[in-house]
């Protein structure tokens, strides 16, 4: 549930079934070899089937008192989430995304900003488990150890953090979400790759989307959030959203929960670091290996019909 | 609050002078007189909801409408358009808040005083050539209030132009004018979860099942009439 790193889908999308039977699924739009040499890495079997389960949050649900109500958590986790969760389950029972990961379902069904209709109910049901693991009885307070050092290193304080993070969710217009995430990603335009990265590029951010929208999306991944639909705070704030932000970062925040997602995070981006360069150093022996065979045909057509 | 926007006119209006605007202070909004009591829409709506709903939820847009109003002012005098462009997000979402509000309580009414009687006269026929019955309209209403993702609007607009009557939804608080320049809202629904959480929870479609109750088609159908004489 905690796998916070977004996976590109094409790591984890099993080959089966993606020859355009749903136009609206289409996303792949590199050259075909790559897909085929994507798909073939971690290809599994799509015959899945199983059924999200509404986990519970990990403490009872009178825990948070007095800072959330048993009651708030009853109808917010009780009814609302429980409600994402079966709704997503009917919606994608018997397509393509039954048996895929939440993760992999909430970035198929987002489809590049134009979303599917699962996207709310998966990325919903996401966020809420993400949610109740952000918190803890007896919380709050301040991190400790590398995540400390990081947020001072990117925001220059815990207090700047703390300020901009509720900045972030008391300026989300309408229902949403704020989050600290890690940004461990290069340059994610279409096929373009960072010529220079560096650990620069790897940083904490504070960001804010509207609704149901997560950062897995935008290939951040998740340390931290809070829920700003009315929902999550009007039976214990009403329209005092700010008190409801304060209260949450002072008092029930579960720094452990952020920490261990930073860790992760970073070995998440590590990995994918070591597998980018070997899919690099792929391609280049391909192509070189291509290449004495491209000097053989003076047509180009000849070249697409071979690799078709 | 009084205090302040008798501070935030004077600001106004000496920094449009100073750029040579003439006199013209920039107008700042107060909120508006409810036309029945909190609890008078019970058991429909709580006096609990009303209350909060108008007196703290349109309080603050209006307030924070004002202040981006003055902001803005500001920045125009300052020919800073970076700050000009940033604002714009405020005011939509502040300035959308209070007229969908100021809206949304005339199309409210105690049942004993009219609220929950179906249209007549040109509106009522309207209706019925729309949208094939004045049930047919509550139920498109209520699946699309229903549907309508997170914070927002459902509407019944008439579509100046071509005379036509319209079902709308809109995210947060924009207004309707922002799905066409030449829609009129007759009715507008606001499905904030503030606007039914403390009595309905998550239970949406039971609050738009018992708003019609409430609803005052009379002032509908005269906004109707206005437009299509």
């Amino acid at each position: 549930m905690v796998a916070a790193a977004a996976n590109p889908v094409w790591l984890t999308f099993p080959c089966q079934g993606l020859g355009g039977r749903t136009p609206g699924l289409q996303f792949h739009r590199g050259n075909k070899q790559m897909v085929q040499t994507r798909c073939t890495r971690k290809a599994r079997p799509a015959t899945i089937s199983a059924k999200f389960e509404l986990k519970p949050p990990p403490y009872p649900l009178n825990a948070l008192e007095p800072h959330m109500s048993r009651d708030t958590l009853e109808y917010h986790w009780g009814k609302h989430h429980r409600t994402y969760v079966e709704n997503l389950n009917n919606q994608i029972a018997g397509t393509e995304l039954d048996g895929m990961s939440l993760e992999d379902v909430i970035l198929v069904s987002y489809n590049r900003g134009d979303i599917l209709p699962p996207f709310n109910n998966a990325a919903q049901a996401w966020n809420h488990g993400f949610f109740w693991e952000s918190m803890k009885p007896g919380g709050g307070g301040k991190p400790s150890g590398d995540l400390l050092e990081l947020i001072e290193r990117d925001f220059g304080s815990f207090e700047i953090f703390l300020s901009e993070f509720k900045s972030a969710a008391s300026t989300q217009f309408g229902s949403g979400w704020a989050w600290l995430c890690y940004k461990a990603n290069r340059l994610d335009v279409e096929n373009a790759v960072n010529p220079l990265p560096s650990d620069d590029d790897k940083k904490l951010v504070v960001v804010k989307s509207p609704n149901a929208v997560n950062p897995l999306v935008w290939d951040y991944s998740p340390l931290l959030t809070i829920d700003v639909w009315e929902h999550a705070y009007y039976l214990d704030f009403q329209n005092r959203r700010p008190d409801y932000i304060s209260v949450f970062m002072d008092k029930l925040v579960s720094w452990e929960a952020v920490s261990y997602r930073l860790e992760i995070a970073k070995a998440r981006a590590t990995e994918r670091e070591v597998e980018e360069e070997r899919r690099k150093r792929e391609e280049e022996e391909e192509q070189e290996s291509d290449g004495e065979g491209v000097q053989m045909y003076l047509d180009s057509d000849a070249d697409e019909s071979e690799t078709e | 609050m009084a205090l302040r926007s008798l501070i935030t006119t004077r600001t106004l209006t000496r920094g449009a002078k100073s750029v040579g605007f003439g006199l013209r202070g920039l107008q700042t909004f107060t909120l508006p007189d409810l036309e029945y009591d909190y609890g008078a829409l019970e058991p429909a709506i709580s006096g609990e909801i009303m209350q909060l709903h108008h007196q703290k939820h349109h309080q603050t847009y209006i307030t924070n409408y004002n202040k981006a109003l003055e902001q803005l002012d500001q920045a125009i005098t300052k020919g800073d358009a970076s700050t000009t462009v940033k604002l714009q997000g405020a005011i939509k979402f502040n300035g959308g808040g209070h007229v969908n509000h100021s809206i949304f309580w005339k199309n409210l009414t105690p049942a004993n005083e009219g609220g929950g009687d179906p249209p007549h006269g040109s509106l009522g026929w309207a209706i019925d050539t729309h949208f094939g019955s004045f049930e047919a309209l509550i139920q498109k209403m209520n699946a699309e209030g229903a549907a309508v993702q997170g914070s927002g609007w459902v509407w019944l607009g008439l579509e100046k132009e071509f005379k036509k009557l319209v079902v709308e939804t809109t995210a947060n608080q924009d207004p309707l004018v922002t799905k066409g320049a030449s829609l009129v809202p007759l009715l507008g629904i606001d499905v904030w979860e503030h606007a039914y959480y403390l009595q309905y929870k998550n239970v949406r479609p039971d609050y738009l099942k018992n708003i019609w109750k409430v609803v005052n088609w009379k002032y509908a159908g005269e906004v109707y009439a206005k437009e299509c004489p």
